[in-house]
């Protein structure tokens, strides 16, 4: 099937101070074609989209769209054209309503109630449930997603870009997403779609082009291909996958018994009754859509937030009430999700960063004083066994990329021989390779004899490593279950299937 | 056209480049400024820079740098511990007055006794005066989440109006003939903060603040406090991760810099000072805050920035002796220098780029 062509990048380079993030990419997307740009993280793809939407500007080469020369200076610029952009992270509002926050997307918006009767006029053709009158606050994450698609859909692109769109997605928010696009796409709408999930690419798209180092390696058709093959292309080496050594479960390791606990986040969500014990040796996976509480529960877990002390047992012993420090001398390491500003100081040295977890575990006070040698040393030790890319233990945090403080982070809490290992979202950003590695490591400790809580939203990787699956949902942790036997279906279910499809009866 | 660009990493160079940049900055704006005011700018500056260590009166104005530094760098040590943490005390003047008013009570209360423990438990005295005085803005914070600079701020209107109280009223000479101000230091040994070396301006208040600074230097860089200072500082999130609790921390660095300040205020009013007077305080406490940032709020480049700092001081004294320059005048070249090392800062962090328009 040949498409007329919509988009051409040519030869296009971008360099950053110290990494080259686009080296000669070259590929072109036809009208109404899904293209999939596949890479690991810091493969590229990011700064190649940025460009294409006029937020970063090429060193060389060019693009041209429907033939004419394209070199839009800013995002608005690009908007005119026709090319639109639903991004990662949403900017959105979140004390203001749907209508509200689209409004500020646009160059002229119309009068707001001719608006809502285009947004509910949008939502309905293409299947995308949402009410134009509520807080976005209010709003799940994938429903959030909508509101960002349909202020796009708003400006007729001919061209939509779409930055990891699934990572916050239950399965049946993406059977609806899918649907969507496809739809876009029957109707001439060109797809540009970035993703590593490789399962998703082969059913939606229908040509790829996957970056490594920024470079661009191979170009296929995802359908013909198998997802390990594009996943070695992705990576450039055969990748291999965790091994499980089943250990004997052991007694209760971790028990939390009707854990409430109030969202110190605005707009957040306060966990409800949450309960489970996880054995020794034992992975207790917990999924969810972000927002459901998951910040909370390992804040909860960490010690950042406190309930009564019988809540929160570690190896039998009442810790509830006791902060971080003390958790963490009963056995008990954390690993919050965001790294800039949470579990990682940016600003400070990977020196400084491994003490600020592993100082109690490791010993690395004396009288008050701190160890910097020995300190090093540990930051030396998780440099060295999680292969953390960086020119030293005294570069500051920032200047690693995202995966590469993931691993080193991972690293931190994995490394310290605790007996009980909370992390939320393990994996995040991070690479093929690495990620098989920290899920390896997890399972690891696992058969070491560690009780593992791992809280992701990647269903994947949680049913790679996780023994017993349960699911986060509005502060609500269902009952869990042995993840062996578990189906798609039932996990969607599980995680309370597609949110806000009630609106649709109203657009309907 | 030119844009700022967020550096990967902190530039070391402008580390220690920001303050020299920021000296001779000042001195050429502040030579312009001088200049419209009909001075010879460069006798002006020369006067201010030179000739305090150099000139013809350097035997007596050498000494006189250490006096007036002392004060701001035991003051400046204790803000930066606070502003490291993010915790902005404005108030130190305050606490200055305060700890001056506290110390030299009950050196007063005492007199005529002489004995060797007075002085000392005057100092300790001191210190619990600013260290109270900033408790104030501290648990306020703490319970009530309210703002610490505008708390600590108007404080030390408060504290100033105490002073004039006790100048005139509670700590009043009753020996003075109706002047106002305490009985002078100078004719009670026992209290007295006396020079120890005079040639180099050295008294007790030299000494603690140079000792401070060698504490605070380990503190900040072999403690756990110090590590948990910087990091509640830079990320209060981690912090709080990492097991610091931020009420504690601000009442902690309230404290230390309350104290420092406490301290001051007592070896400069039964020293230089001599007695509680009603204009006693000479602004040391605001002053301390541009020492505080001009030495990077390290403890080590607040020593060379509180000695700086007391070149301007005494080198404006002369500038306005000897040349009739206003006071205000050499207060505007003091606060130019904290706004162009605010400004030459941001070259640590960020750099220019040309920008290449659209073509």
């Amino acid at each position: 099937m040949t498409r007329p062509e919509l988009l051409r990048v040519e030869g296009i380079t971008k360099a950053y101070p110290g990494v080259v993030a686009n080296s000669d990419v070259t590929f072109s997307i036809g009208e109404g074609e899904i293209h999939a740009l596949l890479g690991e993280n810091g493969a590229g793809k990011s700064t190649m989209v940025k460009m294409i939407y006029g937020l970063v500007r090429p060193d060389s080469g060019q693009m041209t769209l429907r033939g004419q020369a394209y070199q839009p200076s800013k995002p608005a610029e690009a908007r005119r054209l026709g090319v639109a952009m639903v991004f990662q992270h949403f900017s959105l509002f979140e004390a203001l309503n749907v209508a509200e926050n689209v409004a500020l997307g646009m160059e002229n918006p119309p009068p707001m109630r001719e608006l809502a009767a285009k947004i509910r006029a949008v939502s309905e053709e293409y299947g995308l449930p949402l009410d134009p009158s509520r807080m976005v606050g209010d709003l799940s994450a994938g429903e959030r997603q909508r509101v960002e698609i349909i202020r796009c859909l708003l400006q007729d692109p001919k061209l939509l870009i779409m930055d990891e769109p699934t990572s916050v997605l239950t399965p049946q928010e993406v059977e609806i997403l899918f649907k969507t696009l496809r739809q876009l796409s029957s109707e001439g709408t060109a797809i540009l779609y970035i993703s590593h999930k490789l399962e998703e690419i082969k059913s939606l798209c229908d040509e790829a082009t996957i970056l490594r180092r920024g470079k661009v390696v191979a170009t296929c058709t995802p359908r013909e291909r198998t997802a390990r093959e594009m996943a070695e292309l992705m990576v450039g080496q055969a990748l291999k996958t965790p091994e499980r050594r089943l250990g004997a479960k052991g007694e209760v390791a971790l028990g939390v018994s009707d854990l409430s606990v109030e969202s110190p986040i605005p707009f957040g969500t306060s966990l409800k009754g949450v309960s489970f014990t996880v054995a020794k040796g034992e992975v207790l996976g917990i999924a969810g859509v972000a927002g459901n509480g998951q910040d909370e529960l390992l804040l909860a877990l960490s010690g950042e937030l406190r309930a009564s002390a019988d809540k929160v047992r570690i190896a039998g012993q009442p810790v509830g009430d006791r902060g971080p420090v003390e958790r963490r001398r009963a056995g008990l390491v954390a690993a919050p999700e965001d790294r800039y500003g949470h579990s990682a100081a940016p600003d400070m040295s990977l020196v400084e960063n491994a003490f600020l977890t592993a100082g109690v575990r490791k010993g690395l006070t004396k009288n008050g004083f701190v160890d910097w040698a020995g300190t090093r040393k540990f930051a030396e030790e998780i440099i060295a066994a999680y292969d953390v890319r960086t020119p030293g233990p005294d570069v500051a945090a920032r200047a690693l990329s995202g995966g590469n403080l993931q691993k080193f982070l991972m690293g931190r809490e994995l490394m310290q021989g605790a007996s009980v290992i909370v992390i939320n979202q393990p994996t995040w950003g991070v690479d093929a390779a690495a990620a098989a590695q920290i899920r390896q490591s997890i399972l690891d400790r696992a058969g070491e004899g560690a009780a593992v809580v791992v809280i992701s939203q990647d269903l994947d990787e949680l049913l790679e490593v996780a023994d017993t699956f349960a699911v986060l949902n509005e502060g609500r942790l269902t009952k869990p279950r042995p993840t062996e036997g578990l189906t798609m279906d039932e996990i969607g279910l599980m995680m309370g299937g597609a949110h806000g499809m009630e609106v649709a009866h109203h657009v309907a | 056209m030119f844009r700022l660009e967020k550096r990967p990493t902190p530039s070391k160079f402008w580390l220690y480049a920001t303050p020299p940049v920021a000296v001779i900055l000042t001195m050429i704006a502040g030579g312009i400024l001088f200049a419209a005011m009909g001075k010879n700018p460069f006798e002006v500056i020369r006067t201010i820079f030179w000739d305090p260590v150099f000139g013809e009166f350097a035997f007596y104005l050498r000494g006189q740098l250490l006096v007036k530094a002392g004060p701001l760098i035991l003051i400046a040590i204790g803000l930066a511990l606070g502003f490291r943490a993010g915790i902005w005390n404005i108030g130190a003047e305050g606490q200055y007055i305060m700890g001056a008013i506290v110390g030299a009570g009950v050196g007063l209360a005492v007199f005529p006794t002489e004995s060797r423990w007075i002085f000392p438990v005057m100092v300790v005295a001191g210190a619990f005066g600013g260290w109270a005085w900033a408790m104030i803005p501290a648990i306020l914070k703490t319970r009530f989440n309210t703002n610490e600079i505008l708390v600590s701020l108007m404080l030390v209107y408060v504290a100033e109006t105490i002073l004039a109280k006790a100048s005139t009223g509670f700590l009043k000479n009753p020996e003075g003939m109706g002047f106002p101000g305490s009985r002078n230091f100078s004719s009670y040994p026992a209290a007295e903060n006396a020079f120890l070396y005079e040639p180099l301006g050295l008294h007790w208040g030299g000494v603690a603040a140079l000792v401070t600074a060698v504490l605070a230097y380990i503190l900040l860089t072999r403690h756990q406090a110090g590590f948990q200072i910087k990091l509640a500082g830079q990320a209060p999130r981690a912090a709080r991760f990492h097991g610091v609790n931020p009420a504690r921390l601000v009442v902690m660095c309230m404290g230390i810099s309350g104290a420092l300040a406490g301290l001051a205020g007592l070896f400069e009013v039964t020293g230089p000072a001599g007695q509680i007077s009603i204009d006693f305080n000479t602004g040391y406490g605001f002053t301390a805050i541009i020492v505080a940032f001009l030495g990077r709020l390290n403890p080590l480049g607040i020593v060379l920035a509180g000695f700086l700092m007391a070149l301007t001081y005494v080198g404006g004294e002369m500038a306005s002796t000897n040349l009739g320059l206003p006071d205000a005048a050499i207060q505007v070249f003091q606060g130019m220098l904290l706004f162009f090392l605010l400004a030459v800062d941001v070259l640590t962090n960020y750099r220019f780029r040309l920008h290449v328009g659209a073509h």
